[in-house]
């Protein structure tokens, strides 16, 4: 009786992960198809003759751009937030002073908005600042609406530092940058690494930001390039298949390797709200 | 004397403002300001380019006959009431999950796995799933022989359930990770004790665990309903609010507003509007389980 009990749950717990998992297969499966194959035969077949072709096309149409600018917004972007969110954390945390509560309040102020409160506002300032059509518009809008989340996630680690290691530092004549850079920022390693994973997998599917404050298609990035391939392409399955393979790639080997961190950052970034 | 030497180097004004000012400065310039200047814009009669033109409340009294952004409003909150509902459903598949279950862990990574993915590439690989002559959804229904399946988000009466389900499948995962995570940090001699009390295994997780994960329960659903509220990717390029505002929500509608017909007055209006009703489901809904705490204890 007990067995059947388990077995039942197994098979839960199997059909959630088939309803996860099936999905993604699909699409690598179609990627690889004529439409013929896809239109006509099953859904769950492989491809009979797989059709690498489709990828071909893809990187002939150009996606490389998009990819290398997600790259690099996404690195610059997350650099700097991580940056900008230790110094505030830092002096937050670690320093002396009254209104250290009203500013953290402020910055927190940005975890809950809805970002399409600011849209028109902030529309209106890049374009006023000619910064509109121009990567560095995505690149500060990033570091901005991150900031919250990177130093809620900081802080848990930061108000755990003994102070023996600030007095033995500042006793030795050490000044205050070199304490933060030399020695808070290497001891907080790891939390740093998990705020990188989670600014990352931000920034890389970042939508609406791009899609609005961008129109050229050399600045793009992969979220907003796809659409423009997709509709290039409507009819051709397997291309469009293609594309979205390429796009969820980066992230999917990127979770093969740190799975652990992603779900250490992605569990911090929820229950400390 | 090395203690106030200390207490001197770390209350330096000068050093203080360095490290917070650049955190400071864009939080301001673009996230608080913008937010004031959307309930300002929103008293304007404005194209976005041309000048602006002081019209009052006008705006806002629109938007409160406007029965399109009434629809919408009504399409956020379904979809918060959806999401609400589903976390008891991720909530129940957690309980298993963390009940010693062997390959949870490689199972909750497997449910994690469409979080990870942009909502642009979720919303277009669904488009495909969707496909009424070509997708993997009615094909699998023409299998089991059913003739005339739907045509999903072309139909206006089921589109907007059609979009809940690649938003359940983006979540799952997500909401069962942060259950799974706080079931695993329950003492296990609770468990113990109460199995010792002969306690059935579903009565340890009606009575002692759920209870037990109470508070993460309630952040998740403040997390569940304020992001229904203001969800818009999946959503723009599924449908962009179609067939005839069938799926429109409140993000969508602001944004058509504002960047296709260009009325950024209306629309920053709406975008305002939008604001203070997650403000005010948020404080209501911390209100609402905060007291729930009280009866508790």
């Amino acid at each position: 009786m007990r067995r059947i009990g388990y077995i039942l749950l197994y098979v839960c717990l199997s059909l959630v992960a088939l309803f996860q998992i099936f999905p993604i297969l699909w699409l690598f499966m179609f990627s690889l198809k004529t439409n013929q194959e896809i239109f006509a035969g099953n859904p769950f077949a492989f491809p009979t003759d797989p059709k690498w072709e489709n990828y071909l096309k893809v990187f002939d149409g150009g996606i490389g751009t998009y990819f290398w600018n997600s790259i690099w917004i996404t690195v610059v972007a997350t650099v700097l937030t991580i940056l900008v969110a230790s110094m505030a954390t830092f002096a937050i945390t670690r320093m002396k002073w009254k209104l250290s509560g009203l500013v953290l309040g402020l910055i927190m102020v940005g975890l809950m908005i809805p970002i399409h409160s600011a849209l028109i506002p902030l529309y209106n300032m890049f374009l006023n600042a000619n910064l509109i059509d121009n990567p560095l518009s995505i690149v500060i809008t990033y570091v901005t609406y991150n900031l919250p989340i990177t130093v809620m996630i900081l802080l848990g680690f930061y108000t755990t530092i003994p102070r023996e290691i600030e007095e033995a530092a500042i006793i030795d004549g050490s000044s205050i940058h070199r304490l933060f850079f030399r020695i808070i920022l290497p001891i907080s390693a790891p939390i740093m690494s998990t705020t990188v994973i989670i600014n990352m997998i931000y920034n890389w599917n970042e939508f609406v930001f791009v899609n609005t404050f961008i129109s050229s298609d050399k600045y793009k990035t992969l979220t907003v390039g796809i659409q423009n391939f997709i509709g290039q392409y409507m009819t051709d399955w397997g291309a469009i298949g293609a594309t979205l393979v390429i796009s969820v790639l980066p992230i999917i080997i990127a979770f093969l390797f740190f799975s652990d961190k992603i779900m250490e950052g992605i569990t911090a970034s929820a229950v400390k709200g | 004397m090395g203690l106030c030497d200390m207490n001197k180097v770390m209350s330096n004004k000068w050093i203080i403002f360095l490290y917070t000012f650049p955190a400071l400065l864009l939080i301001v310039v673009l996230i608080v300001i913008p937010l004031i200047l959307s309930g300002y814009f929103g008293l304007m009669d404005w194209d976005g380019i041309g000048a602006m033109e002081f019209i009052g409340l006008n705006n806002y009294i629109a938007a409160l006959q406007d029965s399109k952004f009434w629809e919408s409003t009504l399409h956020s909150f379904l979809l918060a009431l959806f999401s609400a509902i589903s976390l008891i459903g991720y909530l129940a598949v957690a309980l298993i999950l963390a009940s010693k279950i062997k390959g949870a862990n490689l199972l909750r990574k497997i449910y994690l796995i469409p979080m990870l993915l942009s909502s642009v590439a979720i919303a277009q690989l669904w488009i495909k799933i969707y496909n009424p002559s070509n997708g993997m959804l009615n094909s699998i229904l023409m299998w089991f022989g059913i003739d005339n399946p739907p045509a999903w988000l072309a139909d206006p009466s089921i589109v907007l359930y059609a979009i809940f389900i690649p938003i359940i499948w983006q979540y799952a995962g997500f909401y069962i990770l942060i259950y799974y995570a706080a079931l695993k940090n329950i003492p296990e001699s609770l468990i113990e004790a109460a199995k010792i009390d002969g306690a059935t295994p579903l009565q340890i997780a009606l009575k002692i665990k759920v209870p037990l994960i109470m508070n993460v329960f309630k952040v998740t659903i403040v997390l569940s309903i304020v992001g229904s509220l203001k969800y818009f990717d999946l959503i723009y390029v599924m449908t962009s609010g179609g067939p005839n505002g069938a799926s429109e929500v409140m993000a969508s509608y602001m944004y058509k507003l504002a960047f296709s017909s260009y009325n950024f007055g209306y629309g920053s209006a709406i975008g305002f509007l939008l604001l203070i009703i997650t403000l005010i489901v948020t404080v209501i809904i911390q209100k609402l389980t905060a007291s729930k705490d009280e009866i508790q204890y």
